[in-house]
């Protein structure tokens, strides 16, 4: 199944990377998390973090875990350094204005599965 | 190969070019993806220390042939009790740091972590030196 459809029903904005393209198998796990140290210690692949901090900080802590999608729920709104360094890191960025809760429970129901 | 980064204090807009400088060198010398997913955090985890609390300090990395050396020196106001700091959910983080998801008291920890060895020392009021090697 492409993102498409998922992006579709948290009712996300694409925002940087081609989202679209990507495909939920690309995605097993997500994570959600406001604290970048508990996305730090994850060791799994192909996990997507859902998460309403939404600053450089954000980006940086993907970059170290691996992680290559991020979605920025509670409206909040990326800034263009977060753009540039997404891009250079090849992470892909949605914004939605979904609580962190909603988007969960909507990705449980495509088959993402929690990792603990 | 030898790097040397000056970190600021309270800048969180460049905290963790250090680590992603040093992802990329590592990736260019084609260091199994693993072992370099160890090393940036655990590095990340001490440049975030060093901002977070420090007014400023420097990191010092040589990569080597079979392993990687971190060598993280802060100027700041030390920790009181090394021991305790080591202990997951311990922080003394400002509420600016924990507002840029940080300071929930898992950075030593997690250096720990993926460390094959950490040594830390600190004295009160001058600062914090941190010691990491990871095997390649």
């Amino acid at each position: 199944m492409l993102m498409n459809e998922i992006i579709k029903r948290i009712e996300a904005r694409p925002v940087c990377g081609d989202v679209c393209s990507l495909r939920t198998d690309d995605f097993e796990f997500a994570f959600a998390s406001d604290l970048m140290s508990d996305v730090l210690r994850l060791t799994y692949e192909k996990t997507m973090l859902v998460t309403g901090l939404c600053n450089v900080q954000t980006i940086r802590t993907a970059e170290m875990a691996e992680i290559k999608l991020i979605i920025i729920c509670r409206g909040k709104k990326c800034d263009d350094q977060m753009f540039k360094i997404a891009k250079e890191c090849d992470i892909c960025l949605l914004e939605t204005n979904y609580s962190v809760y909603r988007v969960c429970g909507e990705l449980y129901s495509y088959g993402i599965k929690p990792l603990y | 190969m030898e790097f040397l980064f000056e970190i600021e204090g309270a800048n969180f807009s460049v905290a963790g070019n250090a680590s992603s400088t040093i992802k990329r060198a590592l990736k260019q010398r084609d260091v199994d993806p693993a072992k370099i997913k160890r090393i940036v955090v655990a590095l990340f985890e001490a440049e975030i220390n060093v901002v977070a609390h420090a007014d400023h300090g420097t990191i010092r990395v040589l990569i080597e042939d079979h392993q990687v050396q971190m060598f993280v020196k802060d100027f700041g106001p030390g920790i009181e009790d090394v021991k305790e700091a080591m202990r997951e959910g311990y922080s003394t983080a400002s509420n600016s740091v924990r507002e840029m998801g940080f300071g929930a008291g898992m950075g030593l920890p997690n250096i720990k972590r993926n460390a094959d060895v950490f040594e830390i020392e600190s004295i009160k009021g001058l600062g914090t030196n941190a010691h990491i090697i990871i095997y390649l």
